[in-house]
């Protein structure tokens, strides 16, 4: 046991440059065992640079490492690559995925430390040439889960999982390796739902209790209030803030974090709402839809949806609410029946749907919504050139040309009215941060001048004052142009704050309708009364 | 027991084979409910369904006794199959269709030139050829891994071409280096006194692992010892499959980035691959020459690569999943192919050529197909799991 005087961790005035450009200065903190270390700071704020540099990632020792010093029990390490932080006691669980598809759960946890038996070959050609020991990787695996406490079948093979279920094998996996004593989890419930992210935050409890110290990375404030015992804020790669979890709200840390003051949003906020929707009008109906969408359900979703207003879909990962706009628009195989402004639409052809006036800003922004290899004016320009002819001109009547000029105009127009930070319009789009790639998504729906918009998880992944400044946008748009909006997003608060009615999906169907200022316990019974009636039959 | 009924009930072992085949297939096929089943199993064993077709015909028209076509498989299987499941490791690894597979090829060709010249024969003539060719398809193996790993992606492309290249080495060896360098003594070398000649008489080692263990059942000839050398083989693949090394190739394979992150030695990994399927291509050349009795210096190894791949995927396989029932549905369909064909073309319109060109046609135009059947095959089943997917949500529903 290390004496309690000597910190677990230890973070001495660790500084780091890339090239002369300084992103990391005076980092000093310290870490217990069993204690939760809460980190957040926008995007851009130094914390990954940080969790490379205390993992060992070759990014830092290639270009020249780090100064300072990092203390593990009172004695300095220097890692060479994130191998020897493994062996040092540091376990990490990546933003992305790090799993093997076609393998199930038990050969991810013990992937690479799989279990052998004794094989006669291996005496001539080396340890690899032992056979598996298929039931004590089970064993092994399944006592990892069993720390986490959450219900994941071994045997499930990852392909099959959904999100959340990835995420418990990729933190059981560092558990499973002995003598793992800090766990670094980076945005782990970015992809997940509240209920999701809520079972996660159990496990990390439970986690605690076994002296495990976590440094936890989030973009949700609340569930760092709720889990940490010490946060620690960033900003411009300085740690601006270290303070234990006591007396502490959203709003102080948010402050923190920007430098500036943000309008928190709340309930108060829906009032300002837009309300010049017509009660009657229908501009969408959607009738007895399914939707073929891996990880998604959907089936027998029927939803009016009134001109002019900001409609929200709610509901759990999973349970059907992406699925919904992905499968109007076509991009995944669907049924049922889609009344658009009183014209039906066909299925699966999201060229029909774009010109019939709907527009979709994908979850998936960098594989659906972006053309990351090309500059910010083509990505702005691509669909309406490609569903609407626009943005070309004819010369001699039969070549068509894209029209150069109108292009950059619009974009600029587009860069200046989001506030897209970019160096051109002729940037890359794979160089802007996320907060930025997807005002760029917004600009390209918008420019296709579509009367009913939908908006899938526009904020995810995104840190704070940028995600202000998107529903800000939509909210402008919605009033500006009268467009109905369909907005589709696991936060439930941000729905709130923007939106008229909320739709909560459940199972695959509409649960039910409300508006947004209807209490917080209305739509938790909502987005869980089909568990329940499941758990009754 | 007379001859006929011992063919039927072969043809009927055959004959349930494919059917379970068929089933098996068909099962796990209706086990995901598709929207159009008998389609989906169609097209997904197309290449097998075209060749049992051809087959079927060749037979017809061709009029050979049913004798002597069992006669020719069995020759066929005992010769190739080694050769053909020298091919599973690297498909295993993520790697495709390893065309350097004639490296091997080569390795065992050298070996058997050197225990002609020496005069070596029967069995301790072919370890002892099998023993010279280790070292020799370890290294070019390693070598070939090597640059492969540099050309991740384009494996099958990059294997292929290094074939031809190496086969220029071999032709510098065995052409020039060999009387001068490497004493040969024999009547192999040419009487200019360096270069062993075109054809290699392989009479000391001719069919002495096929008939070391002589069994002969009406006019057939069974190969036994061939064959127990092929079982163990394939029981060295299932074991190897469930080795830790197999293991990580199966993970190599699926991701290479996730691999390399839990520590897996992903290039050390994918050149043991080469290296195990080169080192057994090279065994699997000196069986295929101990039957055919002569070696063709310069022309034997050059084919091989393609008519091994062309053969495994005639038997179901594609260039990401492959298994020992395809290689030996494989080697049946593709050589009872090549053996009907000039018989039937003959027969049909009198002209043999046909044949030969359908040899030729065929193994290019299968590898091409099952090339493109791969990708398209690749997106099917995404659909037919996102439908797989919604359906037992709703069969969930419905119970």
């Amino acid at each position: 046991m290390s004496d309690n005087n000597i910190p677990l961790l230890e973070v001495r005035n660790v500084k780091k440059d890339f090239f002369g450009n300084v992103v990391l200065k005076d980092i000093n903190f310290t870490l217990k065992e069993g204690e939760i270390l809460g980190l957040v700071g926008e995007n851009g704020a130094g914390k990954s640079t940080l969790m490379k540099i205390l993992f060992g990632m070759k990014e830092i020792t290639e270009t020249g490492g780090y100064e300072g010093s990092i203390l593990l029990n009172g004695k300095e390490v220097k890692f060479k690559s994130s191998f020897d932080a493994l062996n040092a006691g540091f376990g990490m669980v990546h933003q992305e995925f790090s799993l093997i598809p076609e393998f199930t759960a038990t050969e991810n946890i013990v992937l690479n430390r799989e279990s052998v038996k004794y094989s006669f070959a291996s005496e001539l050609y080396g340890d690899r040439l032992n056979t598996l020991d298929r039931e004590d990787m089970r064993k092994r695996a399944v006592e990892a889960i069993k720390k986490l406490q959450v219900n994941l079948d071994e045997n499930m093979s990852v392909s099959q999982m959904p999100v959340g279920y990835k995420q418990f094998t990729e933190i059981s996996r560092e558990l499973s390796r002995d003598g793992m004593k800090i766990l670094i989890l980076d945005e782990p419930t970015a992809v997940l739902t509240e209920n999701e992210a809520e079972s996660l935050l159990q496990a990390m409890k439970r986690l605690k209790a076994h002296g495990i110290a976590i440094i936890f990375i989030t973009h949700r404030l609340q569930e760092i209030i709720d889990v940490c015992d010490k946060i620690i804020v960033m900003r411009d790669g300085k740690i601006v803030e270290d303070m234990k979890n006591e007396n502490i709200n959203i709003r102080q840390i948010a402050k923190a974090m920007v430098g500036r003051e943000v309008s928190q949003v709340q309930n108060e906020n829906s009032a300002q709402v837009s309300n010049n929707f017509s009660e009657d009008e229908t501009i969408l109906e959607v009738k007895n839809l399914w939707v073929d969408m891996p990880g998604e359900i959907v089936h027998d979703v029927n939803l009016k949806v009134k001109r002019g207003e900001i409609l929200g879909i709610a509901g759990l990962a999973g349970q059907g609410k992406i699925g919904i706009p992905n499968g109007i628009m076509g991009l995944f195989n669907a049924g049922g029946e889609v009344i658009f402004n009183g014209k039906k639409l066909p299925h699966n052809n999201p060229k029909e749907c774009i010109k019939n006036g709907l527009a979709f800003v994908s979850e998936d922004r960098r594989g659906v919504g972006l053309l990351l290899d090309e500059s910010l004016e083509w990505n702005v320009s691509f669909g309406a050139m490609q569903a609407q002819n626009r943005f070309l001109k004819k010369i001699c009547g039969i070549i068509k040309w894209r029209d150069k000029a109108d292009i950059k105009k619009t974009t600029e127009r587009c860069i200046q009215a989001l506030q897209i930070k970019c160096t051109s319009s002729k940037q890359k789009a794979r160089e802007l941060s996320g907060g930025n790639q997807q005002k760029i998504c917004l600009a390209k729906a918008f420019v296709l001048k579509p009367k009913l918009l939908f908006v899938s998880e526009a904020t995810r992944g995104i840190d704070i004052g940028a995600k202000a400044l998107v529903l800000d946008a939509l909210k402008k748009y919605n009033k500006e142009s009268g467009v109905t909006i369909v907005m589709v997003s696991s936060e439930l608060e941000e729905l709130r704050s923007v939106c008229s009615r909320i739709a909560v999906v459940t199972d695959g169907k509409v649960a039910g309708i409300l508006p947004s200022s209807s209490s917080s316990d209305e739509f938790g019974l909502l987005m869980v009364a089909g568990h329940e009636a499941k758990e009754a039959v | 027991m007379s001859f006929k009924t011992k063919m039927n009930n072969f043809f009927k072992g055959v004959k349930d084979k494919c059917v379970s085949l068929f089933k098996s297939s068909k099962t796990k096929v209706l086990k995901k409910p598709t929207l159009n089943g008998t389609k989906e199993l169609l097209i997904k064993n197309i290449v097998p369904i075209m060749f049992i077709v051809i087959g079927i015909i060749g037979v017809y028209f061709s009029k050979f006794s049913a004798a002597t076509i069992v006669n020719e498989m069995l020759t066929r299987l005992a010769r190739n199959s080694f050769l053909v499941i020298s091919l599973l490791i690297p498909i295993m690894a993520g790697m495709g269709l390893n065309f350097g597979m004639t490296l091997g090829a080569m390795a065992g060709q050298i070996g058997l030139i050197l225990i002609t010249d020496w005069g070596i024969v029967g069995i301790p003539g072919i370890i002892l050829a099998a023993i010279i060719s280790t070292p020799i398809s370890i290294l070019l193996g390693w070598w070939c891994g090597m640059i492969l790993n540099k050309a991740k992606g384009r494996e099958m492309v990059t294997s292929y071409i290094i074939g031809f290249f190496v086969n220029g080495v071999y032709q510098l060896v065995v052409l020039f280096m060999m009387g001068v360098i490497i004493p040969i003594k024999s009547e192999i070398l040419l009487p200019r006194g360096h270069g062993v000649r075109n054809m290699v008489n392989l009479q000391g080692i001719r069919k002495s692992l096929d008939n070391l263990i002589p069994l002969r059942i009406g006019t057939v000839n069974i190969p036994v010892a061939a064959f127990i050398l092929i079982a163990l083989l394939c029981f060295f693949i299932i074991w190897f499959r469930k080795t830790k090394l197999g293991q990580d190739m199966r993970a190599v394979s699926s991701d290479m980035e996730v691999a390399r992150a839990s520590g897996i030695n992903v290039e050390k990994t994918r050149v043991l691959s080469i290296i195990i399927s080169t080192v057994l291509a090279g065994y699997g050349m000196i069986v295929y020459l101990q039957n055919m009795g002569t070696l063709n210096t310069y022309n034997s190894h050059m084919q091989i690569g393609m008519f091994s791949a062309a053969a495994l995927l005639v038997g179901g396989a594609s260039v990401a999943k492959a298994n020992i029932r395809n290689v030996f549905l494989g080697v049946i369909l593709f050589h009872l192919m090549f053996y009907v064909a000039p018989y039937a073309g003959k027969n049909l319109i009198g002209e043999a050529q046909l044949g030969e060109y359908f040899r030729v046609f065929v193994s290019y135009g299968v590898i091409t197909i099952a090339l493109v059947i791969y990708e398209v095959s690749k997106r099917r089943e995404n659909r037919i799991e996102a439908t797989l997917l919604r359906e037992s949500t709703e069969g969930e529903k419905n119970a």
